[in-house]
């Protein structure tokens, strides 16, 4: 891969988040492959532990450690962590107090849980933590491990206050060690090595909530990625065609004359079906239309299609590869 | 096949009470919630809706502007039923469990605190926890024969109902006592292991977190010492209540293998926790008037026409798109049936997909007609 042939060049951590039922997990897989098509080595982590991706891979559910899931297109792989927040704690414990007993201990007295609680941003600081410290870790010779990190983040809703560590650790940590792992853990994702990307529907609250993502994201220096419109439907009909079946207009004597060409029964009855489906597809389409130009401008958009017959992992290969043709990876 | 979930036998039964609709993020709970409170206030029913979703449109949709802490009627509702709708503020809601249960001194102290704050506004379990208490509230207020719950947008569906627990447990004086007093508390208890422990886990919370943090929950705690002992009571009474037969589950899902897979995990645990589970409700499933002209004949024909040229293009293009429309159908239908083969005995309503969002009262009637009327099985391939 050359230089500035894609949008996100020079982005090595690919945060990707998304109102809830709009396909995130998928995009972030999609995205992790199309990232890694071309002999590179991409990681994509879970952080909320529903072992989305293990479902998505069709592989057993993930440990908490990482493993390859899926080779890319011209030999790239892409390798797969869910982090849980418990065994991501005693690591950090480990790593920063040499606690590995007391670890262990806090743990069986469910005391982890119990520190988590009175310390809300601590469980989102050793998840980012866990994350930029994949994206920061160097083999041997100097190179990155990781060409690239793709997360599959919290929703929305909370991905702001998720990514915005530094903030959250200063309201209950103002010195110490987990003040300062916060600052590093803020210097990567709000360096320009970082990118939120929003997945959405053309429905209206998830863009909604995607605009007001965007907005809150854009006080605090994280930089924005794309937007990311998933399951759009292919477009069958002509403008034309969608304003005579939003108005009722189409002829439906004309329908019937082609249902009973194709040599099917009841030609009368399936045509005022189909004209009324088509009424509600154009509605659906009109609606669509309102919503992409709400979009318009706010940033960069990319758009998947909705796989009719399901996800599975041929889709998946499907977009990553649309993902790649409108330059995203 | 499963069985038909008969809502309106549901809300029409004076002795439902309370329905809690669950199910995860994006699959239309709140709407389902509304909708369902209008019609059974359209059908006599005196409802509450409490909702957690901030959405404007669902405020507009009922005629107001926007919805806050207390319930505010609705007007339109045809029939002798009345409807209130309101939208949990969890602060809100924390700090008027607070100024209710201590003198106005120690209320601003605690309602001052660094601490408080935080864990008022940020604290992951807060919501589902005042949820509870809300519900709760309203219950015993006993002003309405029907509440109408819809669950907080949790990371996964049964944080609502652990995060209650986890949140009275460290609400409850206790443990939180034990941490603050460990030799004496753990001497008490017999228990040295717990005591090691905590001296241990002092000492972490120091490290990790720095002394000012464990000051803030130390002043917190001996201001909020009065006011902890009935929290996790009230939120075990709330548990109970929701066990009790008045109380009805509906699991909200969307036809996706991720909700429909949330949506058993919550049956299972309803189950489990002998909470009275009424049905399952599956939002937008693709419908069709012509269910019989399957996808592949609709495909077919579609390529017929395509191959002898010009003259019935319009037709072909209708039919792909009915095609498509039958496709997802069968997909829908078969992760319906799916969840059926698994949980037999689970009632389920699905409701069609709309072409359009709801905007008004007329919109939320039709989806509630939609949720009681069971249309013919859409997936019926010739």
């Amino acid at each position: 891969m050359t230089a500035k042939d894609t949008d996100w060049d020079g982005v090595r951590l690919h945060v990707v988040t998304g109102k809830g039922g709009t396909g995130k997990t998928t995009v972030a897989a999609a995205l992790a492959l199309a990232l890694a098509a071309g002999k590179r080595k991409v990681l994509l982590v879970e952080v909320e532990g529903r072992q989305g991706i293990a479902q998505l891979f069709d592989c057993p559910p993930l440990p908490y450690g990482e493993r390859k899931v899926a080779v890319a297109p011209a030999g790239g792989e892409v390798h797969a962590l869910a982090i849980d927040t418990e065994e991501a704690l005693i690591e950090y414990l480990e790593m920063f107090y040499s606690l590995k007993r007391a670890g262990k201990a806090l743990t069986k007295l469910g005391v982890i849980d119990f520190v988590t609680t009175i310390a809300p941003g601590l469980r989102d600081v050793i998840l980012t933590g866990k994350v930029s410290e994949a994206v920061r870790r160097k083999q041997k010779n100097g190179s990155f491990v990781y060409d690239a990190v793709v997360m599959d983040a919290p929703p929305t809703g909370r991905i702001t206050k998720f990514l915005n560590v530094s903030d959250e650790v200063s309201q209950l940590a103002k010195v110490g060690p987990v003040r300062n792992h916060g600052d590093l853990v803020m210097s990567v994702i709000r360096s320009p090595q970082t990118a939120v990307h929003f997945v959405t529907l053309l429905e209206e609250m998830p863009v909604q909530e995607t605009l007001d993502g965007l907005s809150d994201l854009a006080g605090t220096g994280i930089k924005t990625g794309g937007v990311i419109v998933n399951m759009e439907r292919p477009a069958l009909l002509s403008a034309g065609e969608l304003k005579e079946a939003a108005d009722g207009r189409l002829d439906p004597a004309e329908i019937a004359r082609g249902v009973k060409a194709a040599g099917l029964d009841n030609a009368e009855e399936v045509a005022a079906v189909l004209a009324a489906e088509a009424g509600e597809h154009a509605q659906r389409t009109a609606l669509e239309e309102r919503e992409k130009a709400r979009l318009a401008g706010v940033a960069h958009r990319y758009d998947l299609p909705l796989l009719v017959g399901g996800m599975d992992l041929a889709g998946l290969y499907d977009l990553a590869q649309a993902l790649r043709d409108q330059g995203a990876a | 096949m499963s069985r038909k979930l008969d809502v309106d036998a549901l809300i029409d039964d004076p002795r439902t009470r309370i329905i809690v609709c669950c199910g995860s993020g994006g699959v239309g709970k709140t709407t389902t919630a509304a909708a369902l409170g209008l019609r059974a206030a359209d059908r006599g029913r005196d409802v509450v809706v409490l909702t957690v979703d901030p959405a404007r449109r669902l405020a507009q949709s009922m005629g107001l502007s926007e919805l806050d802490n207390s319930p505010r009627k609705i007007d339109g509702v045809v029939g002798t039923g009345e409807l209130h709708a309101m939208m949990l503020d969890m602060k809100r809601t924390f700090d008027e469990i607070i100024e209710a249960h201590s003198d106005p001194d120690r209320a601003k102290q605690i309602l001052a605190n660094p601490f408080y704050q935080s864990l008022s506004s940020s604290f992951s379990g807060t919501q589902e926890y005042m949820a509870m208490e809300k519900l709760g509230q309203l219950h015993r207020s006993d002003a309405w024969d029907l509440i109408i719950v819809d669950t907080p947008p949790s990371r996964n569906a049964l944080d609502f109902l652990d995060a209650p627990e986890r949140m009275g447990r460290f609400l409850d004086g206790r443990f939180i006592k034990l941490l603050f007093a460990p030799a004496k508390a753990g001497g008490k208890l017999g228990l040295k292991v717990v005591s090691v422990g905590f001296g241990m886990f002092t000492s972490v919370i120091t490290k990790v977190l720095g002394g000012q943090l464990l000051k803030d929950v130390s002043t917190f705690v001996t201001a909020f010492d009065t006011v902890f002992g009935g929290f996790r009571e009230r939120a075990e009474k709330t548990y109970q209540l929701l066990q009790t037969p008045g109380t009805a589950f509906l699991v909200v899902a969307a036809p996706e293998p991720d909700a429909l897979r949330e949506a058993s995990y919550f049956v299972e645990r309803l189950a489990s926790e002998r909470m009275p589970l009424a049905g399952l409700v599956v939002n937008r499933m693709a419908q069709s008037g012509a269910a019989s002209l399957s996808a592949a004949r609709s495909q077919a024909a579609a390529e017929t026409l395509e191959e002898r040229g010009d003259e019935h293009m319009l037709t072909a293009r209708l039919l792909r798109l009915h095609a498509e429309r039958m496709q997802l159908a069968a997909r829908q239908g078969r992760l319906r049936d799916h969840f059926s083969a698994a949980h037999p005995t689970v009632p389920v309503a699905a409701v069609p997909a709309q072409a359009e969002d709801v905007h008004d009262l007329d919109g939320l009637r039709r989806v509630g007609e939609d949720l009681s009327v069971q249309p013919v099985s859409a997936i019926k391939t010739a």
